[in-house]
């Protein structure tokens, strides 16, 4: 039984759960005002609302509903179009849509309406740059945006005067969403209070995340898959300082990371590189175990890791290792990881005083694409030379590359120009790119050794 | 005004194909698409996916009552492939079953055998083999082979523009379920209801008459809905004739990106000369249209490319020829432009090659070029033209060289960042050309409250059309919006229809409204003159009150309607509009095609991060000519979003098909469509004050295609960055200019 509630209304539900919520919103309760556009996740047609209580606090984010197993709504609020409609007007953030021009046909527009709506739940800075970043996913192939930034200018001005107030009081005190999103907090605990734990802990069964890749690559399979859901279990999605380390509960996603201070005091411009990765309902839902598991040679997050010499502890029952995450990869979707094994967490040292970190992604769009390249790298600095070196580049091979040889020359090197070249030639040696529709092997190697080049701009 | 679907649309409460409340006993199909470009079918065996769970029936070409054949403009086109298959996504099958899932499951287990035939996918390739869709043409106007020894300078090259998928967010799809007597009703997400009727009927060996298609509207169309709805939708029917019953085809995306043509892409060939004032004297012009595996609408658009090939210039020798060559790709079709775009990348090509190779800005020849009323456009039509207007406005508002200036002086002061900047002048004809088609028809009822209905053939996806026939009934009515209802396109209502396209419907369906509607009006004033004594002349209705000579009467619009209805006045009319004035002779190809021009000019500005190969958009400056603009909010968006839309095609949009014809990019993670990060920082519209006549409806000049072709000028603004970085790079007029090219040609020796 998966229990929820949906816009006003409490579900129980027992489909499978591996069903997406897009077909059950659509399909099941016939709510079509959420959209499918492209069931991968890649166009935010789907978008809805998921609140939860995290720290005593209900928060909501965008999420896809294409790539969302039913599973992962148990005990949270969803929200589609029809529940943020008045029954006979416009709420604000529709109102600013309407007239600022901001939908042609149409098809998109409840997407945006709802990551709007989503931003004005969030606590995010009330500025149009923040209204804007809210709808990093949805593609309009209408409007060409202008008018959809206007009317992100407006809802932006909606929250303006918030101040810190709890989100679902402030939006249903001030009108911008129906009354009843005061009451959820509260029907929300009284759900989980009265709810068993139901939790799928077999050990055979199917491990989902965000099931942001999953539901891309295998839709069909996972709609009546045995499935564990891992993405919001207790315990997995922590974000800790211990021993000079940084530990992740392997649920983490991208969002807790861009949430998290200690993460962004580690890494000061992490905030920079979150938006050249997906975009916002995806990470609010890409967990990085997941990243890491599903082994794409350009995995944003993978490759942000491999340069930190991140260290994975798996287990399988009672029996638990330690592994580089430079040594996970043993070719093409290949892991050195048994069937059975889970991520349990993952912890890298932290990065101490005269270091220096940077990650580097290219893509055909900027915003909300897969990489042709992306890199990172660790420096380590002594005076003017490098003591020690990582560097990872994703696109350049089968797997997601640590660049050992490049990393090592570094090793001991002053930085210069000279130097810069040569290790441009290193990396040559240690590559594999393949053309494809992410660009072609000429480029992929012309591209790193940019992204060498820019990783030493900032130094 | 705002667009009247506003108000649904946000609410998620509009309806569209996917969101028909079912009826009872639908089955959904799916389509087995063939999985090579190129073959002859020596078996094909469905047993397995008969047997599969859930599944009604398979059908093939053999299940085809009428003709297996769906091609409109020439007969070479099957719905289902009989003995051989002509690109990968050609339907070989469809299955029919009770769920959207156990058909696409049932589609996984048919099994085929293909001998495989040699691929093309190179249009120069399909040339050579005598691969024509259609024979050769050539637009000619002066002499341009006794002009060459005239010119100063003569610059030759070679052009390519990729294709581009329309990505309409909504798929296609189709509902058909069968009516009482045999008929069918078919909803489809189509921009030609009357190409599908025509085309069900033609497959069913079936009359019209019995074919009912509704459309209320589409989630984006783009020209991609014009031909290509009617597969999906002939199928529903052929389907659902056969077993009886409703049945649903919504396609996956990815089914929608491999088995559905997109924009041509075109190889061109250019020779152009200037006398040393840099007036072009003559331009040669040859276009390799990669047509796909049928003739879908590519003649038509062949056609245009010839009509677009002098861009907004005049060239008082020109010789444009064009080859539509069948390949192996999936039949290409309508796409925003139609053919306009690719003919005029040609020529801004030919300029910017001559500005190069005389290191002057481009814009200088394209301004001594411009057009001028009284010019001849090499197919005889005589320009009404407003492009040095347009021009000299963007100067005026913009400041060209104040505009060079800054680019210069940032490029000097800045190494790894670089300005790039271009002008795009347009100018584009408005009206089908097949002149036939430049006709519509309106029904318009007046209801005895006063309420009233319009119906015409004019598809709503997104454009705004029917905010514009509503707009056009109030005010001839002079009637409260909300009085007015304009209903779904329905070929029973209206037939015989032009599909929504050609930038026309709002020109064709609203002229034919206004039609209907001043012929109402003039009756129900009548009417009024009656009951009031007085003459018709003396009659005015405002505000939905009957007015004598200004004076306001107590009849209201809501009293008169019905006291029109118990006189035995009809309150309906079906009025008929053709665009006059228009002709084209192919025998000769010369005449006057076009109703009208539009015109304008944009100034685009761009940023590359010569490091990364990145690239931003500062802005895109335009003068835009919208006639006496009807609905400025409407208007402003299409410009806007053709804008951007140009700009994808020019810049991140990049079709990539395999040697055997395999479509790469085949899903939104490798194709990629402008998001809201990538648009250009600033637009700005200004629209031309113009208060000339012209065939527009309320003179506001048709605005659905022209703004795509701004974004031509992303391309070579691109190019000249990519140039004030690397100065020797030779860059091939290859658009789009992906990240990629960038990256290769800022570094290339």
């Amino acid at each position: 039984m998966i229990r929820f509630i949906l816009n006003e209304k409490e579900m129980v539900t027992d489909l499978s759960p591996g069903t997406t919520l897009l077909d059950f919103v659509r399909y099941h309760q016939h709510l079509r005002g959420t959209k499918i556009g492209c069931r991968e996740g890649d166009c935010g047609a789907c978008t809805v609302l998921a609140g939860e209580i995290v720290n005593d606090e209900l928060r909501y984010e965008s999420m896809t509903s294409c790539l969302m197993p039913l599973g992962n709504a148990n005990g949270k609020h969803i929200v589609t179009i029809e529940g943020i409609n008045f029954p006979d007007k416009l709420n604000p953030v529709q109102q600013a849509l309407s007239d600022c021009g901001a939908t042609q046909c149409g098809f998109c527009t409840p997407g945006f309406a709802m990551s709007l709506a989503g931003f004005c739940l969030s606590d995010k800075e009330a500025t149009e740059q923040n209204a804007i970043a809210a709808v990093d996913g949805n593609i309009c192939r209408c409007t060409g945006y202008k008018s959809i930034e206007r009317a992100a200018g407006r809802v932006a001005a909606l929250t303006k005067d918030k101040n810190g107030e709890d989100a679902a009081l402030f939006v249903s005190k001030k009108k911008i969403l129906p009354e009843y999103f005061a009451g959820i907090k509260n029907r929300l605990l009284e759900l989980s209070a009265g709810q068993p734990e139901i939790r799928n802990k077999k050990r055979e069964a199917f491990l989902v995340g965000g099931g942001t890749d999953l539901y891309v690559q295998k839709h069909e399979e996972m709609m009546h898959a045995d499935v564990r859901f891992v993405f919001d279990e207790p315990g997995l999605n922590a974000i800790i300082e211990e021993d000079n380390k940084c530990i992740l509960g392997p649920s983490v996603t991208v969002s807790d990371l861009k949430h998290s201070s200690f993460f962004n005091k580690i890494f000061p411009n992490f905030q920079h590189y979150a938006k050249l990765i997906s975009s916002t309902p995806i990470r609010n839902m890409a967990t990085i175990a997941g990243n890491f598991v599903n082994a794409s040679p350009i995995g944003d997050m993978t490759i942000f890791f491999l340069a930190l010499d991140t260290h994975l502890f798996l287990s399988s029952g009672e029996e638990t290792r330690t592994l580089p995450l430079r040594k996970f990869y043993k070719g093409y979707k290949q892991l050195d990881k048994k069937i059975d094994e889970i991520i349990n967490s993952i912890s890298f040292e932290l990065p101490g005083k005269n270091t220096y970190f940077n990650f580097e992604k290219v893509s055909k769009r900027t915003h909300l694409d897969i990489a042709s390249v992306n890199s990172a790298i660790l420096l380590t600095m002594n005076g003017n030379k490098i003591a020690k070196a990582g560097m990872s580049a994703g696109g350049v091979g089968p797997v997601p590359m640590y660049l050992k040889k490049t990393s090592e020359y570094l090793a001991g090197k002053k930085i210069s120009e000279e130097m810069i070249k040569e290790v441009i030639a290193v990396m040559k040696t240690e590559i594999s790119p393949i053309s494809d529709a992410r660009g072609s092997r000429e480029y992929k190697t012309l591209l790193l050794g940019q992204l060498i080049k820019a990783h030493f701009t900032d130094i | 005004m705002k667009n009247i679907d506003s108000y649904t649309h946000v609410r998620g409460e509009s309806v569209y194909l996917d969101d028909i409340p079912l009826q009872a006993g639908t089955l959904f199909a799916a389509v087995y698409d063939s999985p090579v470009a190129h073959g002859k079918i020596k078996s094909l065996d469905t047993s397995e996916a008969e047997k599969a769970e859930g599944v009604v029936r398979i059908f093939t070409s053999k299940d085809i009552p009428g003709e297996n054949q769906i091609g409109g403009i020439i007969p070479d086109e099957e719905l289902l492939a009989g003995t051989h298959v002509h690109f990968c996504g050609m339907p070989v099958a469809l299955v029919v079953a009770e769920s959207d899932d156990a058909a696409r499951a049932a589609v996984k287990r048919i099994k085929i055998e293909i001998e495989n035939l040699p691929v093309i996918t190179n249009p120069r390739e399909a040339k050579e083999k005598g691969e024509l869709i259609i024979p050769p043409r050539t637009f000619r106007l002066g002499d341009t082979d006794n002009t060459w020894k005239n010119c100063e300078y003569i610059f030759e090259g070679r052009t390519e523009t990729n294709g581009q998928e329309h990505l309409y967010i909504e798929t296609q799809g189709a509902y058909a379920m069968p009516q009482e007597n045999g008929a069918i009703r078919i909803y489809s997400s189509t921009q030609g209801p009357t190409v599908v009727q025509r085309t069900a009927a033609r497959v069913l060996n079936m009359p019209m008459n019995k074919i009912e298609v509704d459309t209320t509207r589409l989630g984006g169309g783009f020209g991609g809905k014009e031909d290509q709805a009617t597969t999906w939708a002939v199928m529903c029917a052929l389907a659902s004739y056969h077993v009886k019953k409703p049945v649903k085809y919504c396609l996956h995306r990815m089914e929608d990106m491999r088995m559905t043509g997109k924009r041509h892409p075109y190889s061109s060939d250019f020779k152009i000369g200037l006398n040393k004032d840099l007036k072009i004297l003559a331009y040669e012009a040859t276009f390799y249209q990669n047509a796909g595996a049928a003739a879908d609408l590519s003649p038509a658009v062949m056609e245009r490319t010839l009509f677009h090939c002098t861009n907004s210039y005049f060239v008082p020798n020109v010789t444009a020829t064009a080859y539509s060559c069948r390949t192996n790709l999936p039949p290409n079709t309508a796409f925003r432009g139609f053919g306009g775009p690719q003919g005029m990348f040609v020529i801004e090509a030919a300029i910017a090659k001559a500005a190069e190779q005389l290191h002057i800005p481009a814009s200088e020849i394209q301004q001594k070029n411009l057009l001028k009323t009284g010019d001849e456009f090499p197919y005889g039509q005589i320009a009404e033209s407003e492009a040095n207007e347009c021009w000299s406005k963007t100067d005026e508002l913009y400041n060209i060289e104040q505009l060079e200036k800054d680019v210069a002086d940032f490029n000097s002061s800045n190494k790894f960042y670089k300005k790039g900047m271009a002008l795009m002048p347009i100018c584009f004809g408005i009206s089908f050309t097949k002149t036939f088609m430049n006709q519509a028809r309106s029904l318009v009822h007046v209801y005895t409250d006063g309420s009233v209905g319009i119906s015409t053939a004019a598809v709503e996806m997104g454009q705004g059309v029917n905010t514009k026939l509503l707009q056009v009934a109030a005010k001839i009515f002079s009637v409260a919006q909300e009085k007015i209802k304009v209903n779904s396109a329905n070929t029973w209502r209206i037939a015989n229809t032009s599909p929504t396209a050609a930038s026309a419907a709002a020109d064709l369906n609203g002229k034919a409204t206004a039609l209907a509607c001043e012929t109402i009006l003039q009756r129900m004033k009548q009417v009024a003159a009656d009951e009031l004594k007085t003459s018709t002349e003396t009659i005015e209705i405002k505000d939905e009150i009957v007015f004598i000579t200004g004076k306001k009467t107590d009849l209201s619009w809501k009293k008169l309607a019905m006291l029109t209805h118990m006189k035995r006045i009809s309150l309906s009319e079906l009025a008929h509009y053709t665009a006059p004035g228009i002709h084209f002779d192919t025998s000769k190809e010369k005449g006057h095609p076009f109703a009208y021009h539009v015109y304008g000019t944009a100034v685009i500005t761009v940023t590359i991060d010569c490091l990364r190969g990145i690239y931003e958009f500062d802005s895109v400056k335009a003068v835009h000519d919208f006639g006496q603009s009807m609905n400025t909010m409407v208007d402003m968006g299409q410009c806007e979003g053709g804008i951007v839309q140009g700009i994808g095609w020019m810049t991140m949009e990049e079709l990539l098909y395999n040697k055997e014809g395999k479509l790469m990019t085949n899903a939104l993670s490798t194709y990629k469509v402008p998001d809201i990060y990538s648009v250009p920082k600033e637009i700005i519209v200004h629209p031309l004050k113009t208060e000339k006549e012209n065939l527009a409806i309320f003179n506001s000049k048709a605005v659905g295609e022209p703004p795509l072709m701004y974004g031509i000028g992303a391309y070579f603004a691109l190019r000249n960055a990519v140039k004030a970085f690397n100065s020797s790079a030779v860059i091939p007029y290859d658009a789009p200019m992906t990240p990629e090219k960038v990256l290769m040609n800022l570094f290339s020796q």
